[in-house]
Order: C-alpha cells, then sequence, then structure tokens
C-alpha cells in the first residue's frame, strides 16, 4: 500500500511538471491557435540559464525570479523577431518555423553548455516533510508551486484589465484593435508568460530528470497528451490532464508494463481520448457554420 | 491550406520533352559520381517517395502527420525481416513493404479520421515518438533484432557490365531505386490527377460541399491516410535495402520531422517539390555542418525558418513564381 501511494504521489508531482508545460502550451494555443513544438526547448534553455546563475554563485531563489525574467524576455523577444513575420502563413509553415527554433535552441545549448549531463539543484530540503515516507519534499514542493502557478494565471486572467485585454485579443483581434488594444503586444506577452510557465516546469523537473539538451523531450510528449486529454482550450483541463497524465504514466509504469514501453502508453492515451472526445475532456466542441 | 491547384496535377498531358531529358540526365548520373554520391543521390530519390506520399496525406487532403517516420520504418523493417528471416529477394520485398504499410496506414487512418488539423498532427506525433519504443520491445526482439536492428545483405548487380559500363552494387540500386521512383511518380501523378486527386482537393477546401457533392468523405480521407503509407512503406523498403542496415534508432520522431520539413521547403501540392525537399533534407544538414561545426542544428533552422519567410509556398512555388515572371517578360518583348 506504501508504494501505491508512493506511486501516485510521485504520479501527481511529475503531473504537475506535465501540467506547467500543458499550461503553457494551452496560453499560446489560446492567443495564437498554434501549437508551439518548441515550448520543451525554450523551458530547457531557461533552465540553463538558471543553472548558470546558481553556478554564478547567485542565491538559489534570486536566480529562480532572475530566471523568470530572462524567460519571459526570451519568450517575448522570439514572439517579435521570430514568429510574427510569419503570422499569417499557413499553419505547416508555422510548424516548420517551429521546428527551426526547436534545433535552434537544442543545438545552442549543447554548443554552449557541452552535452553532458549536469544535476540541477532543488529548492526544497533533503528530507522527507513531517516525517512522511511516501512523498519527498521536492515532489510536495513542486505540487505545491503548480497550484500556486495555477492560481495566479487564473487570478491574472480573470481580474486584471491587462488579463482581459489579452483574452479580447486572443479571442476576436479585430474588434480588441478597434477598442484600443495593441494586440500586437498581447500576443508577446502571451509569449512572454509562456516562456515563464515553462521555465517554471523546466526548473522543477531538472533535479528529477537531470540537466541536459533532450530532457524535454519525453516531457514535452507527456504535456502534449496533458493538454489534450484535458482539452486544448481549457487551461483547468490541461491541469487536470496534466496530474491524470503523471498518475496513469507512473501507476502503469510500475505495475502493468514496466517503464520500456511508457511512451506507447502516451500514444495509446492520446489516441483513445480523441477518438472518444475529439475535443478532449473539457474541451470546447467547435461548431462551424456554413 | 493553400487552395491554389499546381499545374502537374491538373495538366492532362505529360511534358515528354522535359521528362525524356531528365530521364536521360538520371540514367548517365551514377557514371559520373564517387560511389558515395551515388548512394546519396539513390537515399535522395527514395526520400522524394516518401515525401509525395506525405504530400498525398497534407498537400492534397489537408491533413497534418508528424508520424511518417513511423511508416518508413514499418517498410524498412517488413523489407529487413522478409530478407534476413525469410530469404525473399530484395525486389519482391518492396511491393509487400508497401501493402503492409497501406494496411497500417488505413488503420490508423480509421481513428485519426476523427481529428482535425493539430490534433491528428499531434496523434501521429505520438505514433512517431513511440514506434522505436516498440520495436526494441523485448517480445518482439525475435523479430526486429532489438537495439542492434538488423544487417541486411546489399545485394549485387545481376551483371558485372551493361553496354559496356561497369555496374557496382551503389550504380545498380540506384538504378532500382530509379525505376521504383519513376513507378512511383507515375502512379502518384495518374491518382492525382483524375476523380481521386480532385475528390482529395474537395475534401481538403470545402469538407461540407464535398460531402453534399457525394463524396465520401470518410473512406477518401483513410484512403488517402493509406496510400500516402504506402508511399512512404515503398520508401523505407527502399531506403532498407539502400543502407543495408536497419535499427530502431534511424527512426527518431527527429525523422518525421525532416519528412515534414522537407516535404513544406520542397513546396505542398508539387509532386516536383518532393524532389527539391528531399535534396534539401539529403544535403542541407552536411552544408550546416560545413557552415559550423560547432552548432550545425542551429545553422539548419535558421536556414528553415528564413527559408519560410522568403519563401512561403517552398522552392517549388518559388521556381514556378520565378517561371512565370520570366515567361511574362519575354512574352511581353515579343
Amino acid at each position: 500500500m506504501e508504494t501505491f501511494i508512493h506511486q501516485v504521489v510521485a504520479g501527481i508531482a511529475t503531473g504537475g511538471v506535465y501540467a506547467s508545460l500543458a499550461l503553457a502550451l494551452v496560453m499560446i494555443y489560446q492567443s495564437t491557435h498554434h501549437i508551439n513544438f518548441a515550448q520543451g526547448e525554450i523551458a530547457m534553455f531557461a533552465t540553463y540559464l538558471a543553472w548558470t546563475l546558481i553556478n554564478a554563485g547567485v542565491p538559489y531563489w534570486v536566480a529562480f525570479f532572475g530566471t523568470i525574467l530572462l524567460a519571459f524576455a526570451l519568450g517575448v523577444l522570439i514572439q517579435r523577431i521570430i514568429i510574427r513575420p510569419v503570422e499569417k502563413a499557413p499553419v505547416l509553415n508555422v510548424v516548420v518555423v517551429f521546428i527551426g527554433l526547436l534545433v535552434i535552441l537544442n543545438s545552442l545549448a549543447g554548443w554552449i553548455f557541452t552535452y553532458t549531463i549536469k544535476s540541477f539543484p532543488s529548492p526544497f530540503p533533503k528530507e522527507p516533510p513531517f516525517g512522511l515516507s511516501f512523498i519527498s519534499s521536492h515532489e510536495l514542493g513542486s505540487i505545491g508551486v503548480t497550484l500556486v502557478l495555477l492560481v495566479m494565471l487564473y487570478s491574472f486572467f480573470r481580474f486584471t484589465p491587462l488579463g482581459l485585454a489579452m483574452r479580447a485579443a486572443a479571442q476576436n483581434p479585430d474588434s480588441s484593435r478597434l477598442v484600443g488594444i495593441r494586440v500586437g503586444w498581447m500576443l508577446a506577452l502571451g509569449w512572454g508568460l509562456a516562456a515563464v510557465l515553462g521555465s517554471i516546469a523546466g526548473m522543477m523537473i531538472a533535479p528529477i530528470v537531470f540537466l541536459e539538451p533532450n530532457m524535454m523531450s519525453g516531457v514535452l510528449l507527456y504535456a502534449f497528451a496533458a493538454a489534450l486529454v484535458g482539452g486544448i482550450d481549457s487551461p483547468g483541463g490541461a491541469v487536470l490532464g496534466g496530474f491524470l497524465v503523471g498518475i496513469l504514466e507512473n501507476l502503469l509504469g510500475a505495475y502493468v508494463i514496466g517503464t520500456e514501453l511508457k511512451l506507447s502508453v502516451a500514444l495509446v492515451l492520446i489516441v483513445t481520448v480523441l477518438t472518444i472526445r475529439p475535443a478532449g475532456l473539457f474541451g470546447k466542441v467547435i461548431v462551424t457554420r456554413v | 491550406m493553400t487552395s491554389t491547384q499546381s499545374p502537374d496535377a491538373s495538366g492532362a498531358k505529360l511534358p515528354w520533352l522535359r521528362i525524356s531529358v531528365i530521364v536521360a540526365v538520371a540514367c548517365a548520373l551514377p557514371f559520373f559520381l564517387s560511389n558515395y554520391h551515388v548512394f546519396q543521390a539513390s537515399m535522395v530519390l527514395s526520400t522524394a517517395i516518401a515525401l509525395v506520399g506525405l504530400n498525398i496525406l497534407t498537400g492534397y487532403s489537408g491533413q497534418i502527420s508528424l508520424g511518417h517516420g513511423a511508416f518508413l520504418a514499418i517498410g524498412a523493417y517488413t523489407t529487413a525481416i522478409l530478407m534476413d528471416k525469410f530469404d525473399v529477394p530484395y525486389w519482391a520485398t518492396i511491393p509487400v513493404a508497401g501493402l503492409v504499410c497501406l494496411i497500417a496506414g488505413f488503420l490508423f487512418g480509421l481513428p485519426a479520421l476523427k481529428l482535425e488539423g493539430h490534433y491528428l498532427a499531434l496523434a501521429t506525433f505520438a505514433l512517431a515518438v513511440a514506434l522505436p519504443q516498440l520495436l526494441k520491445f523485448r517480445y518482439l526482439e525475435p523479430w526486429t533484432g532489438g537495439v542492434q536492428g538488423i544487417v541486411i545483405m546489399k545485394p549485387d548487380p545481376p551483371m558485372a557490365s551493361f553496354l559496356g559500363l561497369t555496374l557496382n552494387s551503389d550504380r545498380w540500386l540506384y538504378f532500382v531505386a530509379l525505376l521504383v521512383t519513376a513507378i512511383m511518380y507515375l502512379v502518384a501523378w495518374n491518382l492525382l490527377r483524375g476523380r481521386i486527386g480532385r475528390a482529395l482537393i474537395a475534401i481538403r477546401d470545402q469538407p461540407t460541399a464535398a460531402a453534399l457533392m457525394g463524396i465520401d468523405t470518410s473512406l477518401y480521407k483513410s484512403l488517402a491516410f493509406g496510400v500516402s503509407a504506402l508511399f512512404t512503406g515503398v520508401a523505407g523498403s527502399l531506403s532498407a535495402i539502400l543502407v543495408a542496415f536497419v535499427a530502431p534508432d534511424s527512426f527518431t520522431v527527429f525523422l518525421s520531422i525532416t519528412l515534414m520539413v522537407g516535404m513544406v521547403v520542397g513546396g505542398l501540392t508539387s509532386l516536383p517539390g518532393a524532389l527539391y525537399g528531399a535534396t534539401f533534407v539529403q544535403f542541407v544538414p552536411n552544408l550546416a555542418d560545413q557552415i559550423s561545426k560547432a552548432a550545425p542544428w542551429a545553422i539548419y533552422g535558421a536556414l528553415l525558418i528564413i527559408l519560410m519567410v522568403v519563401l512561403p509556398t517552398g522552392i517549388s512555388g518559388g521556381l514556378n513564381l520565378l517561371w512565370s515572371k520570366v515567361a511574362r517578360k519575354s512574352g511581353a518583348s515579343i
């Protein structure tokens, strides 16, 4: 029973990371209707920035918030310089641009920081919290971080004028422009926020999977699965999907099929959910008028 | 999706003169190149077949796939297993690989039918990610050889020389690849210029109107998936014969992404575009490597982004534009 609980809790912890990245995917999807394939690499790159800061002797939390700022700037810059010229292009062209971005970031990280695996510190204490044996402090901490993020994002979009402006720009760019919202900058802001979410996900997962340029490829697939299971246009669904995927992955890996087919499980999960509910569990079913 | 129809698919006549020149050049090519370059040229041909397949799915029927590397793998493994375990001659494995992929593609296409755009892209992406793991799966190992893969014999040419020109294994395989490519191009051209091609384009551009006109959209969509997988499977089989080796790690997600990149760079809904795209995929990574040893993929990525900004319709679209400009200028001067 103890191991079972531990598997579930560990699933929730990694699920929290998938949830943060899924949330980033949903954010960009909501504001631009593109799925950002480079999201994982942006997160990876930001984590390297955090590693550099920490290695330079900066205290962890200063580095943490410093990285968030840098990630925000990175996201905004990428949107302004690379994504804006192809904003109106067909979907496939945008996908190719994302892929270009993915290989650029991956290659740059390998070049600047080398491909050797690095360990990344956890901000949480080593010993388990409150004497509990089935959860580590890092797991509890990253679950907490995910929940805080979710509440902050929700409040930002629900209660602030800027959040409202961003939602408006995503939903109806033309009318928003007419009421004076700077739609282009709202999109850049969305990219910045998504990069921030990614960087936090990266800093939370790096102590578990270790830091290397390809650390995000598996995580990104699970985040895709999470976002789709929950519904690509539903932030709450994405978070729930993330936890669901995390728990399922751990339980199936531990009890049913072993670790070697973990990714195939994600495939089966994606295809099954999409076959039964093409819009995801919480997604809106889009009805088009002809 | 673009709604323009490319002339090569709708034009009723083949430009025979241009084709005979291309065939003549293609036949003479291997006698002027080193063996390694001949091998590279054969790989370009095999990739071009896969890109034609992907184009049938994405360009003509408007379904995005990021998982065609999986069908390439299925084709390659079919050939390798047939040659290794059952001693089937290499040429006979090519149609079998195509058939296996047709069935696999059709079956995958059935549930994927419900998905559109990004959702389909993600489902196929997951397929591409999962397949290498499946190939390494220990219960399949007696067949697939696990991580080690399968080494197959590189076939020898049936004769040492032909009309006084010496043939070696690479040159012979180049001609095999050339023949297969020609056949597949002819099949694709015939398929796309007629009823089926029109039905696919109609479904892509106006799904509702197409269904109203009596086109069985779900049948055509999964058929497009199947046929596209068939082409890719043939390409996979061919590449397995050319490389004489298959292993799970040659069929990573990155391969699927490369295929998609090749298709978009070459140009959507363009059969010649598949050749340009395949050439890009084969040679540009090496070129990037020569520019910067330290971060070659950064150069590659930058090239991709620049290309998408400068030539949004791909190389074939750019060439068409250039051609029509030249034609208009010369027309005006007369």
